[in-house]
Protein backbone atom coordinates (compact mmCIF):
# COMPACT_ATOMS: atom_id res chain seq x y z
CA UNK A 1 0.00 0.00 0.00
CA UNK A 2 1.46 3.47 -1.01
CA UNK A 3 1.01 6.31 1.21
CA UNK A 4 0.57 9.95 -0.02
CA UNK A 5 -0.58 13.21 1.70
CA UNK A 6 -2.09 17.13 0.92
CA UNK A 7 -1.16 20.04 1.53
CA UNK A 8 -4.50 20.57 4.21
CA UNK A 9 -2.77 17.23 5.90
CA UNK A 10 -5.13 14.63 4.66
CA UNK A 11 -3.37 10.81 3.71
CA UNK A 12 -4.78 8.31 1.47
CA UNK A 13 -3.45 4.79 1.55
CA UNK A 14 -4.02 3.36 -1.41
CA UNK A 15 -4.48 -0.36 -2.81
CA UNK A 16 -5.48 -0.97 -6.40
CA UNK A 17 -8.07 1.37 -6.78
CA UNK A 18 -9.23 1.56 -3.10
CA UNK A 19 -8.02 4.88 -1.57
CA UNK A 20 -8.75 5.11 2.57
CA UNK A 21 -8.69 8.62 3.78
CA UNK A 22 -7.53 9.88 6.86
CA UNK A 23 -5.75 13.24 8.54
CA UNK A 24 -2.49 13.46 9.45
CA UNK A 25 -0.84 13.39 12.92
CA UNK A 26 0.42 16.97 12.24
CA UNK A 27 -3.03 17.72 12.10
CA UNK A 28 -4.73 15.74 14.85
CA UNK A 29 -2.48 17.16 17.34
CA UNK A 30 -3.35 21.05 15.32
CA UNK A 31 -7.01 20.41 16.29
CA UNK A 32 -6.46 19.29 19.91
CA UNK A 33 -9.21 17.12 21.29
CA UNK A 34 -11.55 15.92 18.83
CA UNK A 35 -15.36 16.02 19.87
CA UNK A 36 -17.23 15.27 16.91
CA UNK A 37 -16.46 13.56 13.18
CA UNK A 38 -19.14 14.32 10.56
CA UNK A 39 -18.34 11.64 7.75
CA UNK A 40 -20.19 11.44 4.11
CA UNK A 41 -22.97 9.19 3.06
CA UNK A 42 -21.43 6.38 1.90
CA UNK A 43 -22.12 6.18 -2.30
CA UNK A 44 -21.76 10.18 -1.90
CA UNK A 45 -19.16 11.05 -4.85
CA UNK A 46 -16.84 13.90 -4.67
CA UNK A 47 -14.23 15.60 -7.12
CA UNK A 48 -10.58 15.81 -6.02
CA UNK A 49 -10.42 18.97 -3.60
CA UNK A 50 -14.29 18.53 -2.54
CA UNK A 51 -15.37 19.44 0.67
CA UNK A 52 -15.80 15.52 2.41
CA UNK A 53 -16.44 16.37 5.87
CA UNK A 54 -15.74 17.61 8.73
CA UNK A 55 -13.60 17.43 11.77
CA UNK A 56 -14.58 19.61 15.31
CA UNK A 57 -12.23 19.67 18.00
CA UNK A 58 -12.81 21.36 21.30
CA UNK A 59 -11.23 24.87 19.67
CA UNK A 60 -12.54 24.72 15.96
CA UNK A 61 -13.84 22.69 13.34
CA UNK A 62 -11.71 22.03 10.16
CA UNK A 63 -13.07 20.40 6.62
CA UNK A 64 -11.92 17.34 5.23
CA UNK A 65 -11.35 17.75 1.31
CA UNK A 66 -11.11 14.74 -0.49
CA UNK A 67 -7.65 13.65 -1.83
CA UNK A 68 -8.90 12.25 -4.95
CA UNK A 69 -12.45 11.79 -7.21
CA UNK A 70 -14.24 8.94 -6.46
CA UNK A 71 -17.21 7.22 -4.78
CA UNK A 72 -17.23 6.62 -1.18
CA UNK A 73 -17.49 3.14 -0.44
CA UNK A 74 -17.37 2.40 3.19
CA UNK A 75 -16.86 5.20 6.52
CA UNK A 76 -15.76 4.36 9.94
CA UNK A 77 -18.80 4.19 11.87
CA UNK A 78 -15.97 4.11 14.97
CA UNK A 79 -15.65 7.37 14.74
CA UNK A 80 -18.98 8.42 15.64
CA UNK A 81 -19.47 7.26 19.11
CA UNK A 82 -15.21 7.70 19.67
CA UNK A 83 -14.46 10.71 17.92
CA UNK A 84 -11.41 10.85 19.89
CA UNK A 85 -9.79 7.99 18.44
CA UNK A 86 -8.71 10.56 16.06
CA UNK A 87 -6.26 12.03 18.42
CA UNK A 88 -5.05 8.29 19.64
CA UNK A 89 -4.41 7.18 15.95
CA UNK A 90 -5.01 9.29 13.13
CA UNK A 91 -2.89 7.47 10.76
CA UNK A 92 -4.62 4.20 11.53
CA UNK A 93 -7.96 2.76 13.75
CA UNK A 94 -9.01 6.85 13.00
CA UNK A 95 -9.42 6.54 9.13
CA UNK A 96 -12.34 8.28 7.93
CA UNK A 97 -13.91 7.08 4.83
CA UNK A 98 -13.04 4.75 1.50
CA UNK A 99 -13.18 5.69 -1.80
CA UNK A 100 -13.24 4.27 -5.37
CA UNK A 101 -10.62 6.09 -6.71
CA UNK A 102 -11.75 7.12 -10.64
CA UNK A 103 -8.64 8.30 -12.03
CA UNK A 104 -5.00 6.98 -10.33
CA UNK A 105 -3.23 9.86 -12.36
CA UNK A 106 -4.02 11.84 -9.51
CA UNK A 107 -2.43 10.48 -7.17
CA UNK A 108 0.79 12.38 -9.03
CA UNK A 109 -0.17 15.56 -7.73
CA UNK A 110 0.33 14.21 -3.72
CA UNK A 111 3.43 14.30 -1.92
CA UNK A 112 4.44 10.85 -0.88
CA UNK A 113 5.97 10.58 3.13
CA UNK A 114 9.46 11.80 2.41
CA UNK A 115 7.86 15.01 0.83
CA UNK A 116 5.05 15.36 3.11
CA UNK A 117 8.17 15.06 6.21
CA UNK A 118 10.07 17.86 4.35
CA UNK A 119 6.40 20.52 3.81
CA UNK A 120 6.38 20.21 7.51
CA UNK A 121 9.74 20.97 8.17
CA UNK A 122 9.29 24.12 6.05
CA UNK A 123 6.35 25.55 7.36
CA UNK B 1 0.61 30.91 21.44
CA UNK B 2 -1.84 33.01 19.40
CA UNK B 3 -2.42 36.99 18.93
CA UNK B 4 -5.07 37.45 21.22
CA UNK B 5 -6.02 41.34 21.73
CA UNK B 6 -2.53 42.49 20.77
CA UNK B 7 -1.08 40.11 23.39
CA UNK B 8 0.55 37.05 22.62
CA UNK B 9 -1.09 34.33 24.45
CA UNK B 10 -1.61 30.08 24.68
CA UNK B 11 -4.44 28.84 23.80
CA UNK B 12 -4.18 25.85 25.50
CA UNK B 13 -1.06 24.46 27.88
CA UNK B 14 0.38 20.40 27.10
CA UNK B 15 -3.03 19.31 29.25
CA UNK B 16 -4.81 20.37 26.55
CA UNK B 17 -8.41 22.34 26.48
CA UNK B 18 -10.53 19.42 27.58
CA UNK B 19 -8.59 18.28 30.47
CA UNK B 20 -7.58 22.06 31.22
CA UNK B 21 -11.42 22.66 31.26
CA UNK B 22 -12.57 19.94 33.41
CA UNK B 23 -9.27 20.56 35.79
CA UNK B 24 -10.80 23.67 36.66
CA UNK B 25 -14.70 22.58 37.59
CA UNK B 26 -12.73 19.93 39.94
CA UNK B 27 -9.66 21.44 40.92
CA UNK B 28 -8.16 24.89 40.55
CA UNK B 29 -7.34 26.36 37.13
CA UNK B 30 -5.19 29.56 37.07
CA UNK B 31 -5.32 31.92 34.18
CA UNK B 32 -3.30 34.72 33.51
CA UNK B 33 -5.53 37.43 32.28
CA UNK B 34 -2.65 40.20 32.71
CA UNK B 35 -3.76 41.72 29.12
CA UNK B 36 -6.91 43.39 30.79
CA UNK B 37 -7.14 46.74 31.40
CA UNK B 38 -6.71 47.67 35.39
CA UNK B 39 -7.98 51.53 36.21
CA UNK B 40 -9.03 53.59 39.17
CA UNK B 41 -11.38 56.66 38.95
CA UNK B 42 -10.94 59.46 41.79
CA UNK B 43 -12.64 62.54 42.53
CA UNK B 44 -10.24 65.55 43.69
CA UNK B 45 -12.51 66.19 46.71
CA UNK B 46 -11.75 63.08 48.03
CA UNK B 47 -15.22 61.63 47.77
CA UNK B 48 -16.75 58.58 46.54
CA UNK B 49 -19.84 60.43 45.81
CA UNK B 50 -18.53 62.58 43.29
CA UNK B 51 -16.62 59.84 41.66
CA UNK B 52 -19.95 57.60 41.58
CA UNK B 53 -22.03 60.17 40.37
CA UNK B 54 -19.68 60.30 37.34
CA UNK B 55 -19.60 56.48 36.90
CA UNK B 56 -23.30 56.76 36.70
CA UNK B 57 -23.46 58.66 33.79
CA UNK B 58 -21.35 56.00 31.77
CA UNK B 59 -23.40 52.64 33.12
CA UNK B 60 -26.65 51.87 33.47
CA UNK B 61 -25.74 49.83 36.95
CA UNK B 62 -25.73 51.86 40.35
CA UNK B 63 -22.82 52.82 41.63
CA UNK B 64 -23.40 55.42 44.53
CA UNK B 65 -24.61 52.64 46.61
CA UNK B 66 -21.96 50.65 46.25
CA UNK B 67 -19.84 49.76 49.77
CA UNK B 68 -16.55 49.30 50.36
CA UNK B 69 -15.61 46.11 48.97
CA UNK B 70 -18.35 45.52 47.02
CA UNK B 71 -18.09 45.73 43.35
CA UNK B 72 -20.79 45.15 40.24
CA UNK B 73 -21.02 43.79 36.75
CA UNK B 74 -21.94 46.17 34.15
CA UNK B 75 -21.29 47.84 30.84
CA UNK B 76 -20.17 51.43 29.12
CA UNK B 77 -23.12 52.14 26.53
CA UNK B 78 -22.62 54.48 23.89
CA UNK B 79 -26.04 56.77 22.91
CA UNK B 80 -27.89 54.53 21.28
CA UNK B 81 -27.70 51.90 24.20
CA UNK B 82 -25.04 49.87 22.17
CA UNK B 83 -23.06 48.04 24.44
CA UNK B 84 -18.84 49.46 23.93
CA UNK B 85 -17.74 46.85 26.74
CA UNK B 86 -18.37 44.90 29.49
CA UNK B 87 -16.64 45.36 32.86
CA UNK B 88 -16.23 44.80 36.67
CA UNK B 89 -16.80 48.20 38.79
CA UNK B 90 -15.41 47.85 42.87
CA UNK B 91 -15.56 50.20 45.25
CA UNK B 92 -12.48 49.74 47.33
CA UNK B 93 -12.32 48.66 50.43
CA UNK B 94 -8.99 49.69 51.41
CA UNK B 95 -8.71 52.15 54.50
CA UNK B 96 -8.34 55.67 53.27
CA UNK B 97 -9.06 54.03 49.36
CA UNK B 98 -13.09 53.87 50.07
CA UNK B 99 -13.38 56.87 48.00
CA UNK B 100 -12.42 55.45 44.85
CA UNK B 101 -13.56 52.71 41.90
CA UNK B 102 -11.57 50.64 40.38
CA UNK B 103 -12.70 49.03 36.94
CA UNK B 104 -11.18 46.02 35.02
CA UNK B 105 -12.07 46.05 31.44
CA UNK B 106 -11.34 44.28 28.06
CA UNK B 107 -8.06 43.94 26.83
CA UNK B 108 -9.38 44.80 23.42
CA UNK B 109 -11.27 47.62 24.49
CA UNK B 110 -9.69 48.80 27.03
CA UNK B 111 -7.57 51.83 24.78
CA UNK B 112 -10.93 53.08 23.17
CA UNK B 113 -12.56 52.36 27.06
CA UNK B 114 -9.70 54.68 28.26
CA UNK B 115 -10.30 57.34 25.49
CA UNK B 116 -14.43 56.85 26.29
CA UNK B 117 -14.36 57.33 30.01
CA UNK B 118 -11.62 60.13 29.82
CA UNK B 119 -13.32 62.09 27.76
CA UNK B 120 -16.73 61.50 29.80
CA UNK B 121 -15.75 62.38 32.90
CA UNK B 122 -16.64 65.88 34.50
CA UNK B 123 -13.59 68.45 35.61
CA UNK B 124 -12.45 66.88 39.03
CA UNK B 125 -13.07 63.74 38.38
CA UNK B 126 -10.15 61.63 37.00
CA UNK B 127 -8.99 58.58 35.63
CA UNK B 128 -5.73 56.79 36.25
CA UNK B 129 -4.94 53.54 34.24
CA UNK B 130 -2.37 51.17 35.73
CA UNK B 131 -1.63 48.85 33.66
CA UNK B 132 2.05 49.70 33.80
CA UNK B 133 2.27 48.52 36.91
CA UNK B 134 -0.84 45.91 37.86
CA UNK B 135 -1.24 42.40 36.55
CA UNK B 136 -3.77 40.44 37.02
CA UNK B 137 -4.59 36.48 37.62
CA UNK B 138 -7.98 34.08 38.28
CA UNK B 139 -7.68 31.47 40.26
CA UNK B 140 -11.12 29.74 39.45
CA UNK B 141 -11.77 26.29 40.92
CA UNK B 142 -13.31 24.42 44.05
CA UNK B 143 -9.80 24.21 45.69
CA UNK B 144 -9.04 27.42 44.97
CA UNK B 145 -10.36 29.44 48.37
CA UNK B 146 -8.36 26.56 50.15
CA UNK B 147 -5.31 27.17 48.39
CA UNK B 148 -5.37 31.08 47.96
CA UNK B 149 -6.43 30.81 51.82
CA UNK B 150 -3.13 29.54 52.43
CA UNK B 151 -1.23 32.12 51.82
CA UNK B 152 -4.16 34.07 53.84
CA UNK B 153 -6.98 32.99 55.36
CA UNK B 154 -8.57 36.68 55.45
CA UNK B 155 -9.77 35.48 51.64
CA UNK B 156 -11.78 32.35 52.61
CA UNK B 157 -14.68 34.85 54.24
CA UNK B 158 -15.29 37.04 51.13
CA UNK B 159 -18.36 36.14 49.53
CA UNK B 160 -19.04 36.53 45.48
CA UNK B 161 -18.35 40.04 44.20
CA UNK B 162 -16.85 41.33 47.25
CA UNK B 163 -12.70 41.85 47.26
CA UNK B 164 -10.32 42.76 49.87
CA UNK B 165 -6.77 43.98 49.80
CA UNK B 166 -4.38 42.18 51.61
CA UNK B 167 -0.85 40.60 52.32
CA UNK B 168 -0.03 37.17 50.75
CA UNK B 169 2.24 35.31 52.69
CA UNK B 170 3.91 32.07 52.08
CA UNK B 171 5.09 32.91 48.99
CA UNK B 172 8.75 31.81 48.42
CA UNK B 173 10.93 35.82 48.05
CA UNK B 174 8.67 37.30 50.37
CA UNK B 175 4.97 37.84 51.02
CA UNK B 176 3.30 40.84 48.76
CA UNK B 177 0.31 42.85 48.00
CA UNK B 178 -2.80 41.51 46.56
CA UNK B 179 -6.01 43.04 45.40
CA UNK B 180 -8.38 39.83 45.52
CA UNK B 181 -11.70 39.50 44.58
CA UNK B 182 -13.99 36.61 45.13
CA UNK B 183 -15.45 36.74 41.28
CA UNK B 184 -14.63 35.04 37.81
CA UNK B 185 -15.01 34.17 34.51
CA UNK B 186 -15.78 30.49 34.92
CA UNK B 187 -18.93 29.83 36.62
CA UNK B 188 -16.73 28.32 39.21
CA UNK B 189 -16.13 29.17 43.26
CA UNK B 190 -12.47 31.89 42.63
CA UNK B 191 -10.95 34.98 42.34
CA UNK B 192 -9.38 36.97 40.55
CA UNK B 193 -5.72 38.51 42.16
CA UNK B 194 -4.25 42.23 40.99
CA UNK B 195 -0.47 42.70 42.08
CA UNK B 196 2.35 44.80 41.36
CA UNK B 197 3.98 43.42 37.82
CA UNK B 198 7.21 42.86 39.82
CA UNK B 199 5.37 40.59 42.86
CA UNK B 200 3.08 38.42 40.62
CA UNK B 201 5.62 36.28 38.91
CA UNK B 202 6.49 34.89 42.19
CA UNK B 203 2.80 34.65 43.21
CA UNK B 204 1.76 32.91 40.32
CA UNK B 205 5.09 30.29 41.16
CA UNK B 206 4.04 29.68 44.39
CA UNK B 207 0.51 29.17 43.08
CA UNK B 208 1.40 26.62 40.36
CA UNK B 209 3.51 24.53 42.97
CA UNK B 210 0.13 23.51 44.10
CA UNK B 211 -0.74 19.87 43.00
CA UNK B 212 -4.37 20.79 42.20
CA UNK B 213 -3.22 24.03 40.24
CA UNK B 214 -2.86 23.81 36.86
CA UNK B 215 -2.31 26.84 34.39
CA UNK B 216 -5.32 27.59 32.03
CA UNK B 217 -5.55 28.72 28.40
CA UNK B 218 -7.80 30.64 26.55
CA UNK B 219 -9.39 27.63 24.80
CA UNK B 220 -10.45 26.12 28.21
CA UNK B 221 -11.25 29.68 29.19
CA UNK B 222 -13.77 29.99 26.30
CA UNK B 223 -15.43 26.93 27.18
CA UNK B 224 -15.59 27.60 31.09
CA UNK B 225 -17.32 30.48 30.20
CA UNK B 226 -19.75 29.79 27.22
CA UNK B 227 -21.05 26.41 29.55
CA UNK B 228 -21.48 29.04 32.45
CA UNK B 229 -23.84 31.42 30.57
CA UNK B 230 -21.73 34.38 30.65
CA UNK B 231 -21.14 36.83 27.42
CA UNK B 232 -17.65 37.62 25.28
CA UNK B 233 -17.27 41.15 24.50
CA UNK B 234 -17.23 41.57 20.62
CA UNK B 235 -19.08 37.66 19.95
CA UNK B 236 -22.24 37.67 22.18
CA UNK B 237 -22.12 41.57 22.76
CA UNK B 238 -21.28 44.56 21.21
CA UNK B 239 -22.00 48.14 19.71
CA UNK B 240 -25.25 46.54 18.02
CA UNK B 241 -26.29 44.82 21.26
CA UNK B 242 -27.92 46.28 24.10
CA UNK B 243 -28.14 45.07 27.74
CA UNK B 244 -31.52 44.24 27.73
CA UNK B 245 -31.42 42.01 24.37
CA UNK B 246 -28.04 40.26 25.82
CA UNK B 247 -29.93 39.13 28.96
CA UNK B 248 -28.28 41.96 31.20
CA UNK B 249 -30.66 43.64 33.11
CA UNK B 250 -29.83 41.85 36.07
CA UNK B 251 -26.80 43.70 36.04
CA UNK B 252 -29.02 46.71 36.03
CA UNK B 253 -30.38 47.93 39.82
CA UNK B 254 -34.43 48.18 39.69
CA UNK B 255 -34.53 52.09 40.08
CA UNK B 256 -31.81 52.43 37.45
CA UNK B 257 -34.25 50.77 35.36
CA UNK B 258 -36.41 54.73 35.18
CA UNK B 259 -35.34 57.91 34.50
CA UNK B 260 -31.41 56.97 34.24
CA UNK B 261 -28.92 59.43 33.31
CA UNK B 262 -26.29 57.47 32.01
CA UNK B 263 -25.06 57.18 28.03
CA UNK B 264 -27.55 55.45 26.36
CA UNK B 265 -30.36 55.36 28.80
CA UNK B 266 -33.06 56.13 26.70
CA UNK B 267 -32.70 53.23 24.06
CA UNK B 268 -32.16 50.71 27.17
CA UNK B 269 -35.71 52.38 28.63
CA UNK B 270 -37.33 51.80 25.48
CA UNK B 271 -36.59 48.37 25.14
CA UNK B 272 -37.35 47.72 28.41
CA UNK B 273 -40.91 48.91 28.37
CA UNK B 274 -41.17 47.61 24.58
CA UNK B 275 -39.74 44.47 24.81
CA UNK B 276 -36.86 43.11 23.27
CA UNK B 277 -37.50 42.28 19.63
CA UNK B 278 -34.36 39.44 19.86
CA UNK B 279 -32.75 37.85 22.94
CA UNK B 280 -29.82 36.20 23.48
CA UNK B 281 -29.91 32.56 24.75
CA UNK B 282 -28.60 29.72 25.49
CA UNK B 283 -29.12 27.10 22.74
CA UNK B 284 -28.12 23.24 22.75
CA UNK B 285 -27.53 21.07 19.40
CA UNK B 286 -29.70 17.81 19.46
CA UNK B 287 -26.56 16.01 18.10
CA UNK B 288 -22.65 16.00 18.90
CA UNK B 289 -21.67 18.22 16.24
CA UNK B 290 -20.92 21.61 17.45
CA UNK B 291 -22.17 24.68 16.06
CA UNK B 292 -19.92 27.63 16.08
CA UNK B 293 -20.49 31.64 15.86
CA UNK B 294 -22.18 32.31 12.90
CA UNK B 295 -24.12 29.47 12.49
CA UNK B 296 -27.52 30.56 11.17
CA UNK B 297 -30.45 29.42 13.46
CA UNK B 298 -33.81 28.93 11.77
CA UNK B 299 -37.26 28.05 12.79
CA UNK B 300 -38.79 24.55 11.89
CA UNK B 301 -39.96 26.21 8.94
CA UNK B 302 -36.85 27.16 7.81
CA UNK B 303 -37.27 30.00 7.99
CA UNK B 304 -34.10 32.44 9.55
CA UNK B 305 -34.69 34.06 12.94
CA UNK B 306 -31.44 34.37 14.59
CA UNK B 307 -27.12 33.46 15.16
CA UNK B 308 -25.07 31.70 17.17
CA UNK B 309 -22.81 34.47 18.49
CA UNK B 310 -20.57 31.91 20.58
CA UNK B 311 -20.71 28.07 20.41
CA UNK B 312 -18.84 24.57 20.71
CA UNK B 313 -17.81 21.98 22.91
CA UNK B 314 -18.81 21.73 26.51
CA UNK B 315 -16.48 19.27 28.34
CA UNK B 316 -18.56 19.80 31.49
CA UNK B 317 -21.96 19.50 29.49
CA UNK B 318 -20.47 16.53 27.51
CA UNK B 319 -21.98 17.73 24.20
CA UNK B 320 -22.29 20.70 22.15
CA UNK B 321 -23.34 24.51 23.86
CA UNK B 322 -23.76 27.32 22.18
CA UNK B 323 -25.46 30.86 22.50
CA UNK B 324 -27.06 33.25 20.47
CA UNK B 325 -29.93 35.91 19.16
CA UNK B 326 -33.28 35.10 18.31
CA UNK B 327 -36.45 36.57 17.69
CA UNK B 328 -38.27 37.34 20.60
CA UNK B 329 -41.00 34.61 19.65
CA UNK B 330 -38.69 32.07 19.78
CA UNK B 331 -36.85 32.57 23.22
CA UNK B 332 -38.58 30.60 25.49
CA UNK B 333 -37.05 27.11 26.67
CA UNK B 334 -37.91 24.19 24.92
CA UNK B 335 -38.39 25.97 21.61
CA UNK B 336 -37.30 23.84 19.12
CA UNK B 337 -34.81 25.63 16.25
CA UNK B 338 -32.85 24.48 13.85
CA UNK B 339 -29.17 25.33 12.66
CA UNK B 340 -27.48 25.69 9.06
CA UNK B 341 -24.05 23.69 10.07
CA UNK B 342 -22.08 23.01 6.83
CA UNK B 343 -24.98 23.60 4.36
CA UNK B 344 -27.26 20.72 6.83
CA UNK B 345 -30.18 21.91 9.04
CA UNK B 346 -29.49 20.28 12.45
CA UNK B 347 -31.95 20.45 15.65
CA UNK B 348 -31.49 22.03 18.46
CA UNK B 349 -33.67 23.86 21.18
CA UNK B 350 -33.84 26.75 22.97
CA UNK B 351 -32.38 26.27 26.63
CA UNK B 352 -31.80 28.15 29.71
CA UNK B 353 -28.49 28.77 30.69
CA UNK B 354 -26.07 27.71 32.05
CA UNK B 355 -25.07 24.49 30.91
CA UNK B 356 -22.98 24.37 34.14
CA UNK B 357 -24.71 25.12 37.36
CA UNK B 358 -22.69 28.29 38.80
CA UNK B 359 -20.83 27.46 42.21
CA UNK B 360 -20.81 31.18 43.60
CA UNK B 361 -19.70 31.13 47.46
CA UNK B 362 -22.63 32.90 48.75
CA UNK B 363 -21.86 32.43 52.08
Amino acid sequence: MSIYFTEDHEWIKVDGDTGIVGISTYAAKALGDVVFVDLPEVGAEFDKGDEAGAVDSVKAASEIYTPVTGEVTEVNELLVDEPAKVNEDPMGKAWFFKVKISDASELDGLMDEAKYKAYLEDM
Amino acid sequence: MVPFAGYDMPVQYPLGVMKEHLHTRAKAGLFDVSHMGQCFITADDGTFETAAKALETLVPASIQDLNPGQQRYSQLLNKDGGILDDLMISRMGFKGHEHQLYLVVNAGCKDADYKHIAGHLPKGVSLSVKDDTLSLIALQGPRAKDILGCLNPAVEELVFMTHTDVELSEVEGGSLYAHVSRSGYTGEDGYEISAKHEDMLRLVKELLKYDDVEPIGLGARDSLRMEAGLCLYGHDIDTTTNPIEAGLIWSIQKHRREGGNYLGAKAVEDTIKNKPKRRLVGIKPDGRAPAREGTEVQDMDGKPIGAITSGGFGPSADGPVAMGYVSAKFSKAGTPVQLIVRGKPRPASVVKMPFSPHNYYRG
